[in-house]
């Protein structure tokens, strides 16, 4: 870590803010008082496209969960735009994993992306045809626009994902958490996807992408977050992707630290 | 579904009318207890009373299950795509012990114990209670939820009976009735719990409407519902409180022990019709309501078989008529697709066979014309696995759709159109074969079999893929097969230069 290239090392100026577009201090999650992540601060700055990295059960899912309140935090601070979450949720677009959900729903790709309106639309009102064409733009963009009106279990994997894409893309968020959207994915999607990723970018957006192939890491993302339980390393993907940095994520384990907490639920569960 | 509704009402006067007989006086019948299931034969005179709504009482009770099983139809789509269906049971189930002691208090305290409002009060507290308990146990113990529900739904059950067994013992008011709760009995229902049960029903349907796309949000994708500020806990409860009150007011028809069917059957039945939210939920409504309305004239001509029972066996009937043959989602029309695929495996088979056939023996150049290609049927049937008889019925289906024609008694020929179809095929086949040795590694001798395993389900868009990933070159015509085509074992083409390098 001491070898960064001078020219990317120049100390960051310091945003204000509400130009950050997440900001994170000592978030600690714990399922079933087991610690999941441990003491995770990070910021990342605007118009990067970042790659979360680390090994199962690093807490990568949990991380961006927590980030979106969908689970509570033992501690910890996150701020969207200078704000708590609920505040900015406005500015936040979540694509989650593609098993989250039941595919065999009764429900076409078109009526999945028009979810992501539904805030927009409002309570007891009904989706009228702007919001449709909206939706219909959102796939469009993602590709997808013929499988419109297709029930969402005759989609393949990527179309599905492709899908949960567009119904984020249609909030027109400024700062998008995405849960693997690569994964299990055809070469068409993916390809789609690093499109849209680049496009977001270009008009200024941010992307928070959990992400497994390695391979593909330094040519996807700007910017980097390192995860086991605790942020390894963050920042340029040229400074923080070295193989020192992925041994200490993916190598080392920690074992100590992993026994202790298994003892503390263990304790826990027999009280 | 009118017509199957039709159907279904003449397949049931069928065999009474067969064999009428006179029947006892109903007037008597209807003082006998709730255990008596002697079914006497209907009169004509039952059927037309009924069917035609004569008399009031008919007509309300009708009126009443029939919006009943309205309002159980759409709040029971939300539950079931909530997976929600089984806590519905436990919740009816736990209903009676506040019965048993709405009743007690308020003849202690002199009022009509069996005056429906009271009676339905006690039924939603003990519910409430039995779900809480739910709840509590599943969070405070490591149960998982279906022990939780299957404890409270027993034990709430169990202490209901005990408390009825309390009940008959009391001298101040007679409690013989409250059995029909158990499993419904409409007779004693009168014109203002009609109304009481319609309009409840009527205001879960308006709260439901309302509330569709919140609530289908919720069913279908929760953490998203939760990361755009949707309350998700309060929409769970009002979803929750919609189960509980179809449930009360289905007390009295259906009775605790089947009302769940009503919240089950007409929207898995109506799943099989359709694939998209709104139609299930319409179609759950027109089948709940022919069920409620079936059935509850159905218990009015057999007046001592419990209404419950007879709602459920209607609404059986109608999820067995789905399941068979709904469409898209029945098991017939899901066969007939399975069988049209293979139809058309078998077809391409067919026309694959025949083109190799000419291939190899380099009969398919410019100059030979269509007639004067000649294919002997026993060489394709080596060729392929298939047996004569098999051979005859594919060859005989594609001369149907002008593909082949047989020339002599054992030969065949292509038509204009067949060889088109073949070149295709073929093209695909290859296609498919060349990524599976370039990309998966697969060997060439086995490449036949893997790639016919998904060729044939390959969408247009995944073909041309193919296309620029494999062909360089601009002609596409049909490329060269990857290996050896074995038409039989004396005669392998040398003249296909790739095969000898590959095999």
């Amino acid at each position: 870590m001491n070898t960064r290239e001078s020219s990317t090392s120049a100390p960051q100026p310091e945003l204000p803010l509400e130009e950050t577009p997440l900001s994170v201090y000592d978030l600690t999650v714990a399922y079933h008082r087991k610690p999941v992540i441990w003491d995770v601060s990070f910021k990342i700055p605007p118009g990067k496209l970042v790659g979360i990295v680390g090994p199962n059960g690093a807490g990568k899912s949990t991380l961006i969960k927590a980030i979106m309140e969908l689970i509570p935090k033992a501690s910890g601070r996150v701020q969207i735009f200078g704000k708590p979450y609920q505040k900015n949720r406005q500015r936040v677009g979540y694509v989650p994993q593609r098993e989250s959900v039941d595919w065999d729903f009764p429900v076409d790709a078109l009526d999945v992306v028009t979810m992501g309106l539904y805030k927009e639309i409002g309570w007891c009102l009904p989706v009228r045809k702007k919001h449709r064409d909206l939706a219909m733009d959102a796939l469009e963009r993602v590709g997808i626009a013929d499988y419109a009106r297709r029930q969402i279990s005759q989609l393949s994997g990527g179309q599905q994902q492709r899908t949960f894409l567009a119904r984020a893309l249609v909030q027109n968020a400024d700062l998008y958490l995405m849960d693997e959207p690569f994964a299990a994915v055809d070469a068409a999607t993916e390809k789609a996807i690093v499109q849209i990723l680049q496009e977001m970018k270009e008009a200024g957006k941010t992307a928070l992408v959990i992400h497994h192939d390695l391979q593909t890491v330094p040519e996807y993302f700007d910017y980097v977050i390192l995860l086991n339980m605790r942020v390894i390393d963050h920042g340029l993907t040229a400074d923080v992707f070295t193989p020192e940095n992925l041994q200490k994520t993916y190598g080392g384990r920690l074992t100590l630290l992993e026994e202790a907490t298994e003892t503390m639920r263990r304790r826990e569960q027999s009280l | 579904m009118r017509p199957f509704f039709l159907v279904f009402l003449f397949a049931s006067f069928v065999p009474q009318t067969l064999v009428i007989a006179a029947g006892g006086s109903r007037e008597a019948q209807a003082q006998q207890s709730i255990t008596d299931r002697s079914i006497s034969i209907p009169e004509w005179s039952d059927w037309k009373r009924v069917l035609f709504l004569q008399d009031y009482n008919t007509r309300i009770v009708v009126l009443g299950t029939t919006l009943l099983g309205m309002s159980a139809g759409m709040i029971g789509s939300f539950a079931l795509l909530r997976k929600r269906a089984l806590m519905g049971d436990a919740l009816s189930h736990a209903t009676l012990p506040g019965i048993a002691i709405a009743f007690i208090v308020a003849t202690s305290l002199g009022l009509d114990g069996k005056t429906l409002p009271i009676l339905l009060v006690g039924a939603a507290l003990s519910g409430l209670l039995g779900i809480a308990t739910i709840l509590l146990v599943r969070n405070l113990t490591r149960l998982k939820e279906d022990a939780a529900l299957g404890i409270v739904l027993s034990v709430f059950f169990g202490a209901g009976i005990a408390l009825l067994g309390i009940v008959q013992q009391m001298k101040t008011g007679h409690a013989a009735g409250l059995e029909s709760f158990i499993y419904g009995k409409t007779a004693s229902m009168v014109a203002s719990d009609a109304w009481l049960i319609g309009s409840a029903g009527m205001i879960c349907v308006l709260i439901s409407v309302l509330l569709f796309k919140e609530l289908t949000l919720l069913c279908f994708d929760e953490g998203f519902a939760v990361s755009r500020g949707f309350p998700v806990v309060f929409l769970d409860m009002i979803l929750m409180g919609l189960v509980v009150i179809v449930t009360i007011i289905g007390l009295q028809a259906v009775g605790l022990i089947l009302m769940i069917s009503l919240l089950v059957i007409p929207p898995a039945a109506a799943r099989f019709w359709t694939e998209k939210m709104v139609n299930m939920t319409i179609v759950a409504i027109v089948l709940g309501a022919l069920s409620g309305m079936i059935g509850s004239a159905m218990s009015a001509v057999f007046p001592n078989l419990p209404s419950g029972a007879m709602i459920v066996l209607v609404a059986t009937a109608m999820f067995l008529f789905s399941m068979i043959f709904g469409i898209p989602r029945g098991i017939l029309i899901r066969k007939l697709r399975r069988y049209e695929l293979n139809t058309k495996i078998n077809r391409q088979h067919l026309l694959r066979g025949i083109y190799e056939y000419l291939e190899t023996r380099g009969l398919l150049n410019e100059k030979q014309t269509l007639e004067s290609l000649p294919v002997p049927v026993e060489t394709l049937n080596q060729m392929r696995s298939w047996s004569l008889p098999a051979l005859k019925k594919i060859v005989k289906r594609a001369e149907r759709e002008r593909l082949v024609e047989t020339i002599h008694e054992d030969q065949l020929q292509l038509t204009e159109a067949g060889l088109k179809e073949a070149i295709r095929l073929v093209h695909e086949h290859r296609l498919w074969e060349l990524y599976l040795i370039t990309y998966a590694d697969v060997a060439p001798s086995k490449v036949d079999q893997d790639a016919d395993a998904i060729e044939h389900v390959l969408e247009p868009e995944v073909i041309s893929e193919l296309e620029s990933l494999l062909i360089q070159q601009s002609t596409m015509g049909v490329i060269q097969s990857p290996h050896a085509i074995e038409i039989d074992q004396k005669q392998t083409n040398p003249q296909n230069p790739r095969s000898q390098g590959l095999t």
